[in-house]
């Protein structure tokens, strides 16, 4: 399992992916470079393209045009030896919910050609902290539990690459940060890790760096804080107010050559400590710039 | 192992697929031993006792119990093949997403397909032999013949386990299925000379039965218990390359299905 590192070579490299499904293109020509050991964090709207991405460097979607290298190899052709180095945990849990923990484990230790399959087992459930848990049913498991031992399921085979696609979706907050501990260690020890995510909060902790993705395409990329430092000034300012007061409010932001974007039932003046006098009014909340204004500012969605 | 570039079919992945049903099915086999033990034994009351008691004494020589025993192979087969791949493929492709997991591993279609035909196959032709054996207590004498039986079930479970895999593999909807067991299965069981000999019938159907691969197992199993003829070896023959024929298919559809 330990292959020599491809020292200076990305884990992952995308160049001009093409993916369509009939009418619609998922993938618009792509670029995307994974550095050995990094962490990105691909944060795009619902449809964006992530996980048609994901699907294409496991040899699951085949692109219609374009080069994809993963760990060095050349997909699609050589998926399924890379697929033997990279570890996916899916959006969706896909265990086997009639199957003990073990067992479900040791189905996919031995998928993975694991020498060890005991010894891979016990790895599991310790990282999965289910090690009490062995041989109960998956059904009888918390939605917190599956979800780690779905992630724990991923690496049993020690994968250099981790492709993690939403990986804290639909979980309460407690278990969120949990799984965000667990990916933490992860990267921590070297692991390069692909995550898609929508969730802002979760690109910001645990991505070295983020790629903003819409329509099949990065439209922007960086640390997060260079990112907003680019994009999004030092200071965003919020303001809560009845409708026509938020459109006089909007119009003299614009006015003054801001950027102004929707942000629920407010509005958010975005680079505000570049505003005049007086266009930022007294009632507004300041608060510091954040990934979810250039999020909005850039995609022209809101985030979660 | 990054060294070693992965082939085709590799037993690894086959086995490894495979253990994942063995896993499942020990959570369920009591229930599908109960009916598998059980359907047989309520048949040959109905038919054997029913029938040939009051309508039918001897069919081609054999006592009608004898007949239909042998001839309930076939059916046993078929529903514990055709069945179990058709729903079987879709509830983990649909809705367990588990052929999404697998995927992610270094296993691919063709490994996959062939893993679940080989785990339906090997559990149709334990399941297959169950009314050889519930016969045995209506009368059937054992003969050595009969060891062969297992094998014939499988290779013919093969086969319409391939089929239920393609099916399953093609339809959009699980309801679709009601076509195919209608108009396919349907037929298949009823014009395969379980309860019947096909040679009653109109010549038409009797040339359509030899393209019935559950027609050649009815023979095989019959004369695995009342001696063997040159031609059975044709017949295995044609089961073989049914399997053969539909485990490409079976590949080429859900690969079509599986990869976008």
């Amino acid at each position: 399992m330990t292959a020599e590192p491809d020292q200076g070579k990305p884990a992952i490299e995308l160049r001009g992916v093409v993916k369509r499904f009939g009418e619609i293109t998922a993938v618009d020509g792509l670029d995307l470079d994974v550095p050995e050991g990094t962490c990105l964090g691909l944060l795009g709207p619902n449809g964006a393209g992530k996980s048609t991405t994901m699907r294409l460097l496991t040899g699951q979607a085949i692109a219609d045009s374009g080069e994809l290298r993963a760990l060095g190899y050349e997909l699609p052709r050589e998926a399924k030896t890379a697929r033997g180095e990279m570890g996916v945990v899916p959006q969706l849990d896909n265990l086997d919910v009639d199957v003990s923990v073990e067992d479900n484990l040791k189905v996919f230790a031995r998928l993975y050609r694991v020498a060890d399959v005991e010894e891979a087992v016990d790895r599991a459930l310790a990282t999965a902290r289910l090690e009490g848990r062995r041989g109960d049913a998956v059904d009888e498991l918390s939605g917190g539990m599956r979800r780690r031992l779905l992630l724990a399921r991923g690496l049993l085979h020690r994968p250099r690459l981790l492709l993690l696609d939403e990986p804290t979706v639909g979980l309460d907050p407690q278990i969120r940060t949990e799984l965000w501990t667990l990916i933490d260690g992860l990267r921590s020890e070297g692991t390069t890790i692909l995550m898609s995510t929508h969730y802002i909060e979760e690109a910001e902790r645990l991505a070295d760096e983020v790629a903003l993705m819409t329509a099949g395409k990065v439209i922007a990329r960086g640390r997060p804080a260079e990112l907003i430092a680019a994009h999004a000034g030092r200071e965003t300012a919020e303001v809560y107010a009845p409708p026509a007061r938020l459109a006089e409010v909007r119009a003299a932001a614009v006015a003054e050559g801001l950027a102004v974007r929707p942000a629920g039932p407010a509005i958010a003046i975005v680079g505000a400590e570049k505003a005049a006098n007086g266009v930022v009014p007294p009632e507004a909340i300041r608060r510091a710039a954040s990934l979810e204004d250039v999020f909005v500012l850039l995609t022209g969605e809101e985030a979660e | 192992m990054s060294q070693t570039r992965m082939r085709r079919l590799e037993p690894a992945a086959i086995g490894g697929v495979m253990s994942r049903e063995l896993a499942n099915f020990r959570s369920f086999w009591k229930a599908t031993t109960f009916s598998s033990v059980l359907e047989p034994i309520v048949y040959l009351l109905a038919f054997g006792l029913g029938l040939g008691a009051t309508v039918v004494n001897q069919v081609e020589g054999l006592d009608y119990v004898e007949f239909v025993g042998t001839g309930m192979v076939a059916t046993a087969v078929i529903f514990s093949s055709a069945f179990p791949a058709m729903f079987g493929t879709f509830v983990k492709h649909r809705f367990q997403r588990t052929y999404d997991a697998i995927l992610a591993a270094p296993v691919d279609v063709e490994e996959l397909v062939t893993a679940e035909m080989l785990w339906i196959g090997i559990r149709a032709g334990v399941y297959g032999s169950f009314p050889l054996v519930v016969t045995f207590f209506f009368g059937l004498d054992p003969t050595p013949g009969m060891l062969l039986v297992p094998l014939f079930c499988f290779v013919t479970a093969l086969a319409f386990a391939a089929f239920g895999i393609a099916i399953a593999a093609t339809v959009a909807k699980i309801d679709q299925f009601n076509y195919v067991t209608t108009l396919v299965i349907t037929p298949l069981f009823l014009v395969a000379g379980t309860f019947f000999p096909i040679q009653g019938l109109p010549e038409g159907v009797q040339a359509a039965a030899q393209l019935n691969p559950l027609h050649h197992l009815v023979e095989l199993v019959r004369h695995a218990s009342f001696g063997f003829e040159g031609l059975d070896l044709v017949r295995l023959a044609v089961l073989v390359a049914f399997a053969a024929v539909l485990w490409r298919v079976a590949v080429n559809r859900m690969t079509k299905r599986l990869i976008d």
